[in-house]
């Protein structure tokens, strides 16, 4: 066992972890010495190259294949230097006002959240794409929802140099993404802070962290990890849990940190989504361009739900058709023809979903899909394929329907021909990559984890920064707020560091 | 196989899913089993142990409907075995074949000769490759 001291540890490097190591970055030049403790490894330019199974085995948890404990629901999250935000395509929005509001946590107001927010969204380049970079599956989408006159909106994204790989989800191979690996991380290292990779946190005590830091494996994509493979004891004046919804809450459970805190774990909530496949008469420009450009949220408050452009790669694609056999091998056949729309449920928090370990203290999700989700599912797929057939879809794969192949002539009939007793958990293809909730925020222990800039209640040395601290469902994509949070967190360690460092 | 997956039933469920599967010769083969086993390499043993008993019930269960195990049904029989797996009550049973389901086409799908075969061509080059 080897041991080190720091004044400040961040466990992750994520939006949450990249964005506190570059607010306390600063204070290295005052002598704190920082460091970022990332699981994943860190991937060489040349080493994103797109090709789908290895991208997923080098960049995600589990390969990409973390699922529910139920086995019914896969889990998305990264697991690399720039965590999440070096997979997610880019899209960049403000936390909206009414979810804020009904948080209704005490001592955060929208209008802070906002101010922070503009900031990182100046810091990373988010910006409308223009109009001669968007493929057609987008345009498609746009031209549906016009057509039945939905409030079809733009995604501001966060990219720069962006060549339209289409391969967001699996790195961008042209390093275009301005997230945490590309602009919060390299800054924060410019500054003498440390970032150790494969480096995964096993408990945490009274200022102290147990942590495993593991050798690159043979045939890997990465670097090793700056310290030498073996057991670590590392001490820490204040410690910053950045691990994300699962993992953070899961460290926290590991480490017996429940007694007192009877809310950890609970309110989990993650966008469960379906990716809805249309074939169109004619090719399209689908896997070519930034995916996901486009947005439909007028149902999320009426419906819960929320629609978003996207396209997938293969292996993705086939899981996310319902069924087997040759109507499944048909779409796929179709793939230069196929439009694809994520349907996201807003899911909302509540006593059963949550996140739990198991007894080798391993993260365990625990999620039933509520009523209001279903409704989501099958509401946002209906409209998602009114959406595709208005656009000039000639047949739609329908997840919720007892025959998923529907023709444009049957179109009239989708209200009848998706029901929510088609929506079967182990058949009906889910997946989510919003993980949130688990160590939310709020006021005192009997009502969340930690206060409202992410002080673990009772534990003054122990902070939260990452889309746990989210008390329920945002519905719209987590990363910018995640920032905001985190920028909160970082700024009462700074105002605090007299007392916390001793500095 | 290293896995120890039982060949010829893995082959008639794997071309069950997949019906394309049947014309893979064998060099093709070999290279979905790969990328099956390099997915499954670092999964606890229990869930693979947990794959070798479905595949073995999904060979003896049709004794009760059809007579015979699965292996010497015809594929619209095999497609009906399946298909009652995929929509079972038992939510274990539908997610036992979700998992099943989910590693065929991982190793059908995840093959690059594949990907092309369905005329998906997604470069790092992007608009310039298409251009």
């Amino acid at each position: 066992m080897t041991r080190v001291s720091y004044d400040i540890v961040i466990v992750g490097s994520g939006a949450g972890g990249g964005t506190v190591a570059q607010e306390l970055s600063s204070l290295c030049a005052q002598g704190a010495r920082i460091a970022v403790l990332e699981k994943g490894p860190r991937l060489r330019d040349e080493e994103f190259t797109g090709r789908e199974l290895e991208m997923a085995g080098a960049l995600y948890e589990d390969g990409g294949g973390f699922l529910t404990s139920d086995g019914a629901m896969t889990l998305a999250m990264g697991c690399v230097y720039g965590g999440s935000t070096a997979v997610y395509t880019g899209t960049s929005m403000l936390p909206p006002e009414r979810i804020i509001r009904r948080w209704n946590v005490p001592g955060l107001a929208y209008a802070d959240l906002e101010c922070r927010a503009c900031k990182f969204m100046a810091q990373n380049n988010v910006h409308l794409l223009k109009d001669d970079l968007i493929n057609e599956n987008n345009k498609l989408f746009v031209a549906g929802c016009r057509k039945l006159n939905y409030n079809v909106e733009q995604f501001p994204v966060n990219i720069k140099g962006c060549r339209g790989s289409s391969l967001c989800n699996l790195g961008c191979p042209n390093q275009a993404k301005q997230g945490t690996d590309r602009v919060q991380l390299p800054k924060a290292e410019r500054n003498g802070v440390e970032v150790v990779t494969r480096c995964q946190v096993l408990t945490i005590g009274e200022k102290t962290l147990a942590a495993r830091v593991a050798a690159k494996p043979a045939g890997a994509k990465g670097d090793p990890s700056p310290w030498e493979p073996g057991d670590y004891q590392i001490d820490a004046k204040v410690i910053v849990l950045c691990a994300g919804a699962v993992n953070t809450p899961a460290l926290m459970l590991r480490s017996n940190m429940q007694k007192g805190i009877p809310r950890l774990g609970c309110g989990f909530t993650c966008h469960p989504a379906m990716i809805m496949v249309d074939e169109h008469p004619q090719p399209i420009t689908n896997f070519v361009g930034h995916p996901n450009s486009y947005y439909l949220d007028q149902f999320a408050e009426s419906d819960h739900f929320v629609l978003e452009t996207c396209m997938y790669f293969p292996f993705i694609t086939a899981k996310s058709l319902a069924g087997f056999g040759e109507p499944h091998s048909a779409f796929m056949r179709a793939f230069p023809r196929l439009q694809m729309i994520l349907v996201l449920a807003c899911d909302k928090a509540d006593a059963i979903n949550r996140v739990t370990i198991d007894a080798a203290g391993k993260p365990m999700v625990d999620y039933r899909f509520q009523p209001e989700a279903i409704h989501g599912l099958i509401q946002g797929a209906i409209t998602s394929a009114k959406i595709s057939f208005a656009a000039g879809a000639k047949r739609v794969h329908m997840p919720v329907a007892r025959h998923t192949t529907i023709e444009a002539s049957d179109a009239p009939r989708l209200d009848d021909i998706a029901a929510a007793a088609e929506f079967k958990p182990g058949r009906t293809p889910v997946s989510a990559a919003h993980l949130q909730g688990g160590c939310g925020m709020g006021s005192n222990p009997s009502d969340s984890v930690t206060d409202a800039q992410g002080r673990v209640h009772g534990l003054p040395w122990l902070f939260v920064a990452d889309a746990s601290l989210f008390p329920d469902s945002l519905e719209i994509n987590p990363y910018i707020t995640i920032m905001t949070l985190a920028d909160r967190v970082a700024e009462r360690i700074q105002a605090e560091a007299p007392a916390l460092l001793g500095r | 196989m290293p896995l120890d997956l039982p060949p010829t039933i893995f082959r008639a469920v794997v071309s069950t899913i997949v019906p394309e599967s049947s014309s893979l010769d064998n060099q093709e083969w070999q290279g979905l089993v790969q990328v099956i086993e390099a997915l499954l390499r670092d999964r606890p043993e229990s869930l693979k142990r947990q794959l070798r008993l479905f595949l073995n019930v999904i060979e003896w269960l049709p004794l009760i409907r059809f007579g015979r195990p699965f292996t010497r049904l015809s594929p619209d029989a095999r497609a009906r075995v399946l298909t009652h797996l995929q929509n079972d009550r038992i939510e274990k049973i539908r997610v036992g074949f979700w998992g099943l389901r989910t590693i065929v086409l991982a190793g059908y799908y995840g093959r690059p000769q594949a990907a092309a075969a369905i005329g998906y061509a997604a470069s790092p080059k992007g608009w310039e490759a298409l251009r």
